[in-house]
């Protein structure tokens, strides 16, 4: 009890892996939905020609998006040597 | 332009230039200095062979086609690496926890060890690749074509001959590089960095495409763009279920495919290089992909009508006479070819011969695995020629098609068929309630529904289904329209197909499951799995397993070869903290050997093969019975044997099939079966030696082979009755027995006894056994099971027939009774037993004197003591002033019966 | 499998094989004579010894399971006698349990085999031992 600090801080480390394992996992779930259910939802005017160049930019933006994503979380969670849940 | 001589000029340094790589990259990791040859780079790149031809040259193609369709098959596989913590990781940890060797390999470990399982996989996974390779092969041949044309035309060969020709330097390639170690990693280093160079290659070559169309030929990316919005490129393909059955297909793609389980799972050396590869292979795909519109469009603008978009990559440069382009551009092309069919070939053949050539060829060996010989040199010529087969299949598909347009759908139809192995992957890691009945049965409803809807379709009558049953249904019922089952109202038939088949897989496998109940080694594989990040050792107490150290090392020697199995042991018995020597056979030891092993060989063939040396885990009497019937069936050969020398050798091996099983309950330390073991063993060594000196020897002649035959059939005998009398004695040991109540007079069994016992002739040296009676005090009647009583009689009387070693041997049979006992006696004149061996006369196996000459096992007493107890009565030995003094002794029947006789 | 090709170097080589059971003691010394070397036998513990002393055997064969003393005292007196010590033997039981093999190989035999045993082992082994 010398140092209350200590584990407190260990606490809080566990604590801020847990969410960010959480955000890991939530990657793909949003991915999905990001790149499967708003397509009709924002073209609804679908099938005209002129439409393909910004419905390309939003795949390869979001595309883009989550590949950034990926890349701070596995930094991340490479960081952590207590690699297991 | 450039001559087609140079092009295969630079096409062969290419291939020299990845021959020099992989092997300077297979030196590099022999000698241990492994360095960059494990980076996360290599790895990322290895993953590349998603990309094949298909989608180098096809992505353009199917842009002009259908539009941002291109993009789901590459979205698919980002979100599963994006997703890696789900689901990867998992597989790469439980990929490596069991040295797993393949996707069929995982299932079969998953499912019990099941060796049927693996079977179906590496079947579905063969008939899903073949067209795939075929396809690639395809490729190169075009692209070899089209240089061909430009060139000036006659000069090229045949597509047939340069399909030919690459597909046997393949074989070539990968017999040399994927067969050089049989590592228990599976690893091939020398073929992943080489891939990893091809990936670079066709990276570079897609990119520095783009940029010439955008910066070269169009001016900017501005003006793509406008070209792109101008061109009559289709969006609706980007939604809707074709769309959403793209990125599931090519999601369970990048899982399910054999050569992406090889590299992604198999070849991988760290877990944590599947963190870069989260987001540095979804880069890769991204850059893959990025300039497809832009040559797509340029192409549509540029090239004149009716030439084929699938070739735009390469037909673009050629038309700006950009040579040194075009060839950079062929040799994408050709990386992404060649690199998929030799991951593709080393998977499938890992496979093949894991599964399917080792099973049978243990089976159908003639010795056990300890002393059959090298099983490496079998599994490498296994691996080398399954390799070649199925690049001979791949080109075989090719010519078979004739290159048609067939081809083109090949792709999907190959995704659809290895995603079959999707419901009982998924469940087997994340659902302990998933069964092998369950697995077994949502294979094969998934992969008959996908060849019936999609791949035997695909062929548009020219093999197995006609076209009537394409498009009338089989047996002209319309419900069964393969491209509309139960009147289905979809018109894709890739979409029909994908919800049929993964539907009614899923749904069977769950069901199946659901209903089944899993046996217990799939329960302890099915925890491991599902709890793989728990405990990596999920196993019971550290029992010590009753098998020599030194017989697993011979057999570890056979498969992974002697340094690593000698490294392997010390290892271990380091670990076990001894200074030298072997490790003691722990339990743990066991089950990791047995794991290294798999690496090799697969989980369920090296289940087998450590199972038979180390025994099950405990003796009950149904192992007992199920021996002594496994025997017995093989004394009914033993019989006929006499002329049969073809006979004569599978029931060797059948012998030893069942005397291995023997040995394995022997171990278990139970007196009992450790005499059984060796009664048994007695007889059956003298079975298989002349077994096989008459199988062997020609130069015998007619009496020898007659006399050999005659042992080999007496000493079958002898085995028949020994289990006789085994089983007899387990029956009436395990109190199941029933006695039957029958009256009858005691005199007469005892005539009945006599003559039985009596009717064999005498043994050599010995004078007939005389019997004195008292046939007025045997007039009695009895209430009893008669024909066991007579049993016990015959045996006392043989025994004193066998064993009196008077002069003159003579037995007297005296009988009395009393109210509650009747008793008989046995009394010889030889000179009994001694008094040391009074107490164990009764015991199995006792024999007191010279074995041969009893002919029997020693259980007859053992048996008619068993028979007494049975029967409320009881069998002694009397102290008597001389011979041997036996006293049976059975209840008097009731008074009530009595009288009424 | 049983040619003879090695007839002239096993010339003279001689195996003294112990054992009770009739039909082994025939089919070993078949499979031995016919691979061309020369076989005697003696078919119990008592005596088995001086047997060993009198023909001097390049190789013995013995059974673990004899009538009277087991072949582990007979190897352990071959074992303590001088002219003995380093006389290849081969072990055979029929028990074939771990312990036995450990036993046999603490008391000093030279190899040891299971029955049944396929020929070809059987051979193998003897050839090793004894040349």
């Amino acid at each position: 009890m010398s140092d209350p600090s200590g584990p407190q801080f260990l606490d809080v480390r566990s604590y801020r892996r847990k969410r960010i394992v959480d955000a890991a996992k939530l990657l793909p779930v949003i991915g999905s939905i990001g790149l499967v259910a708003p397509v009709p939802f924002f073209f609804a005017s679908i099938g005209e020609t002129g439409q393909v160049v910004p419905l390309a930019l939003y795949f390869f933006g979001l595309w883009l998006v989550l590949i950034v994503l990926a890349f701070v979380l596995s930094r991340i969670l490479l960081g952590d040597p207590a690699a297991d849940e | 332009m450039l001559s087609f001589n140079i092009l295969i000029l630079v096409a062969t340094l290419y291939v020299c230039f990845l021959f020099a790589v992989a092997f300077m990259a297979d030196r590099r990791a022999r000698r241990g200095r492994l360095g960059w040859l494990r980076s996360p780079v290599v790895y990322t790149l290895s993953l590349s062979i998603y990309t094949t031809a298909w989608t180098f040259y096809g992505a353009v193609g199917s842009a002009v086609r259908n539009g941002l369709e291109f993009l789901a098959i590459y979205l698919g596989p980002t979100l599963v690496f994006v997703g890696w913590w789900w689901f990867l990781r998992k597989l790469v940890r439980i990929g490596r926890t069991h040295r797993i060797t393949s996707i069929a390999d995982l299932l079969s470990s998953r499912y019990g060890k099941s060796a049927f399982l693996a079977v179906i996989v590496t079947m579905l996974a063969v008939f899903a690749s073949t067209p795939y390779i075929a396809l690639q092969l395809q490729s190169v041949a075009l692209s070899f074509s089209v240089f061909a044309e430009a060139s000036g035309g006659e000069g090229g060969p045949s597509l047939n001959t340069t399909a030919l020709w690459v597909a046997a330097g393949l074989a070539l390639f990968t017999i040399l590089f994927g067969t050089r170690t049989l590592d228990s990693n599976e690893q091939h280093h020398g073929v992943v960095t080489a891939i990893a160079v091809e990936a670079v290659v066709k990276l570079v070559a897609l990119l520095t495409v783009g940029a010439f169309v955008v910066w070269g030929v169009a001016s900017g990316p501005a003006d793509i763009l406008e070209r792109i919005a101008a061109a009559d490129i289709s969006v609706k393909s980007a939604s809707g279920s074709r769309w959403v059955t793209l990125m599931v297909l090519s999601a369970a793609a990048i899982v399910c495919l054999p050569r992406m389980f090889q590299v992604t799972v198999v070849e991988n050396s760290d877990e944590r290089h599947l963190a870069t590869a989260s987001w540095a292979f979804p880069l890769y795909l991204f850059l893959m992909s990025l300039f497809v519109l832009p040559i797509a469009v340029m192409g549509l603008a540029e090239m004149p009508a009716g030439s084929n978009p699938d070739l735009y990559v390469l037909t673009l440069p050629i038309f700006h006479d950009q040579e040194a382009l075009a060839m950079l551009a062929f040799l994408g092309g050709f990386s992404s070819a060649t690199s998929m069919v030799i991951v593709a070939a080393i998977a499938l053949a890992t496979m093949v011969s894991n599964h399917v050539v080792m099973p049978v060829w243990l089976y159908f060996s003639h010795t056990s695995v300890k002393l059959s010989g090298d099983v490496r040199n079998v599994l490498m010529v296994s691996r080398r020629i399954s390799i070649a087969a199925i690049l001979a299949l791949g080109y075989g598909y090719f010519r078979f098609t004739g290159g048609s347009g067939a081809l083109a759908s090949i792709g999907l139809i190959a995704f659809t068929g290895v995603a079959q192995v999707l419901p009982a992957l998924l469940g087997g890691l994340f659902w302990r309630g998933a069964t092998r009945r369950g697995a077994v049965a949502s294979l094969l409803a998934g992969a008959f529904l996908w060849a019936y809807t999609l791949f035997l379709p695909s062929f548009e009558g020219s093999w197995l289904m006609p076209l009537s049953v394409i498009e009338h249904g089989a047996f002209g019922l319309d419900y069964l329209r393969p491209r509309a089952l139960f009147g289905a109202a979809e018109s894709d038939p890739l979409v029909h197909a994908l919800i049929w088949s993964l539907g009614v897989n899923a749904l069977i496998f769950v069901t199946v499951s659901l209903l089944t109940f899993p046996a217990p080694l799939e329960r302890t594989q099915g925890l491991q799995f599902v709890n793989v990040f728990q405990h990596s050792s999920g196993r019971g107490a550290p029992a010590s397993m009753a098998v020599a150290s030194d017989d697993l090392l011979i057999l570890a020697q056979r498969i992974v070869g002697s340094e690593t199995a000698v490294a392997l042991f010390r290892a271990a018995a380091r670990e076990q903290g001894k200074s030298g020597g072997m490790p003691d056979p722990t339990r743990e030891f066991v089950e990791r050997l047995e794991r290294e092993l798999a690496g090799t060989v697969g989980a369920a063939t090296a289940h087998a093969m450590v199972g038979q040396l180390t025994g099950g885990a405990t003796v009950s009497v149904e192992d007992l019975l199920a021996v002594a019937e496994e025997t017995a069936q093989i004394m009914e050969h033993s019989v006929q044997l006499e002329a049969q020398s073809r006979e004569l050798s599978r029931t060797a091996r059948e012998l030893q099939r069942a005397n291995e099983k023997l040995t394995a309950l022997s171990i278990q330390k139970d007196s009992f079966l450790s005499q059984i073991s060796h009664e048994l063993r007695t007889p059956m060594t003298s079975i298989r030696s002349f077994a096989e000196i008459l199988r062997e020897s020609d130069d015998l002649s007619p009496e020898q082979a007659k006399r050999y035959s005659s042992i080999i059939l007496e000493e079958s005998i002898r085995l028949t009755r020994l289990l006789d009398e085994i089983l007899d004695l387990s029956v009436l040991e395990s109190k199941q027995v029933v006695m039957k109540t029958e009256s009858g007079n005691l005199s007469a069994i005892i005539d009945r006894a006599i003559l039985a016992a009596t009717v064999a002739a005498t043994p050599d040296g010995k004078r007939p056994l005389l019997i004195e009676r008292d046939q007025s005090a045997e007039d009695m009647s009895i209430v009893c099971d008669l024909d066991r009583l007579a049993q016990v009689f015959i045996n006392l009387i043989s025994n004193a027939r066998k064993y009196c070693d008077a002069e003159e041997p003579a037995l007297r049979i005296k009988a009395s009774r009393d109210k509650t006992m009747t008793v008989v006696d046995f009394i010889d004149n030889g000179t009994g037993i001694a008094e040391q061996h009074r107490d164990i006369v009764f015991e199995k196996f006792s024999r007191l004197t010279d074995a041969s000459a009893a002919g029997s096992a020693g259980l007859g007493l053992a048996i008619s003591r068993e028979i007494m107890r049975n029967l409320g009565g009881s069998i002694e030995l009397l102290r008597s002033s001389s011979g041997v003094a036996f006293r049976v002794a059975f209840p008097t029947a009731q008074p009530s019966a009595a009288n009424s006789l | 499998m049983m040619r003879r090709t090695f007839w002239g170097e096993r010339m003279g080589k001689h195996v003294l094989l112990i054992e009770d059971e009739p039909n082994i003691i025939e089919a070993i010394s078949f499979l031995l004579q016919q691979d061309g070397w020369k076989v005697s036998t003696h078919s119990d513990s008592s005596g088995a010894v001086d047997a060993v002393l009198n023909i001097g055997p390049d190789l013995v064969i013995l059974d673990v399971m004899l009538p009277g003393r087991s072949g582990f005292d007979v190897l352990q007196d071959l074992r303590r006698a001088s002219q003995t010590e380093k006389l290849p033997i081969l072990m055979l039981t029929a028990k074939g349990q771990a312990r036995d093999r450990a036993e046999a190989m603490s008391l000093g035999a030279s190899h040891f085999m299971t029955k049944p045993f396929s020929n070809r082992d059987m051979l193998a082994a003897v050839r090793e031992l004894a040349t």
